[in-house]
């Protein structure tokens, strides 16, 4: 009797399942289960280190002082130069990183500003792509212009190369390259037309 | 209270069959749920110190990073400076939306005062001809948040109802809603119950 009554039971219970109530129980089934991944894919590589050695050059340094008239009609600063960049990102590959975006900031102090932070170049690097960094001779990618006429005769502006990585989830760390070059302007203005 | 045919009319029939206590309950139950939201969102206001702590991104501009539809988590600490390479996300003068982009440029004043320009990693251009007019760099009271998190998709609710306004108002959304609302409160009457 008992049994009987525990097998209608089911039976209704069965019944009582629409596809509604599966289709919802089968979704929520995937979602928690790829919450859970996406969170493990994240926790396993929160304390990663992502520092590796970058070597950077530039030459052919040149300073114009011209208007940037997006900005005023003032004159400003605008350093005009080539670089080298050499560096394997291959390491700093894992499972949780879907892109490294790289650039490379110029960093100084001025009469004007405290400091300066001015990226000269950069580079997305896709996971799968080749992340060994090669370049020789490049011009710079953005315009180098000062906050004013900071950069006459400066002897210590800082070239680094720094790294945002994007996670598949997770953070968004930004890594600095170890190995730096220290820059130096000529104290005098060049009157020749120059390419950028 | 209604009458059966009317409330049949508006498809609440199975309110008709409940006594006052389960109306009460019910509506306790949708009041909590709402209000819980609420309070997640104000308490997460409070803890990063940013007005929209989390955001969905709307365009491609910072593709193949970001993705619309993709969801960001801000903070908005006063006392972290602003440096070049980070995501900030600002709203400028007679835009509505803000604008999820990376720092490119940053001058900062002995005074702490800072100037920043910003770029979108998918455009060719900095953002110069997105600011107002005659605006040539963001300043800090421009900044919502700064990303800090990131989880691929979530928003993409968001993203399809942007496009296609006229689901909005259809039946079937708002349908599926109810029937979530309504099968979380029967799956708690059914365990408080067992």
């Amino acid at each position: 009797m008992n049994l009987l009554v525990i097998a209608l039971k089911i039976l209704i219970d069965l019944a009582m399942h629409t596809a509604f109530a599966r289709l919802n129980a089968v979704c929520a089934f995937n979602l928690s289960t790829l919450a859970a991944l996406t969170f493990l894919c994240f926790a396993s590589t929160f304390f990663n280190d992502y520092n590796t050695q970058v070597s950077i050059n530039a030459a052919n340094v040149v300073l114009k002082n011209v208007p940037d008239y997006i900005v005023s009609r003032e004159k400003n600063d605008l350093g005009i130069l080539k670089i080298d960049v050499t560096s394997d990102l291959e390491p700093l590959f894992n499972w949780n990183v879907k892109q490294l975006f790289l650039y490379l900031t110029a960093e100084y102090e001025s009469k004007n500003n405290k400091l300066n932070q001015v990226v000269l170049w950069d580079k997305i690097i896709k996971r799968g792509e080749k992340a060994l960094i090669k370049i020789k001779n490049e011009p710079l990618k953005y315009y180098f212009w000062d906050d004013g006429n900071g950069l006459l005769g400066h002897k210590n502006v800082t070239l680094y190369l720094s790294w945002n990585i994007i996670p598949n989830a997770g953070t968004l760390p930004r890594w600095v390259g170890t190995g730096t070059h220290r820059l130096t302007f000529p104290s005098e203005y060049t009157q020749m037309r120059t390419n950028f | 209270m209604f009458s059966k045919e009317s409330l049949v009319f508006w498809g609440l029939e199975d309110l008709s069959r409940m006594n006052f206590r389960q109306l009460i309950y019910q509506f306790l139950n949708f009041a909590m749920i709402v209000s819980s939201a609420l309070m997640i969102w104000k308490g997460l206001m409070v803890v990063t110190g940013s007005e929209s702590p989390i955001v969905v991104v709307l365009s491609g501009s910072m593709e193949p990073a970001f993705h619309r539809g993709d969801l960001l988590f801000l903070t908005n600490y006063e006392q972290e400076p602003i440096r070049a390479g980070e995501i900030v996300v600002f709203k400028v003068e007679g835009r509505e939306i803000p604008i999820v982009h990376r720092v490119i440029k940053v001058h900062e004043k002995d005074d702490g005062s800072v100037k920043f320009l910003t770029k979108g990693d998918n455009n060719n251009v900095d953002d110069r001809g997105l600011y107002a007019n005659g605006q040539a760099w963001l300043t800090r009271k421009d900044v919502v948040g700064r990303a800090r998190g990131f989880v691929p998709f979530v928003g993409i609710v968001t993203i399809i109802m942007n496009d296609y306004p006229k689901l909005k108002v259809s039946t079937p959304f708002w349908d599926y809603l109810a029937l979530l609302f309504l099968y979380i409160g029967n799956d708690k009457k059914r365990n408080a119950l067992r």
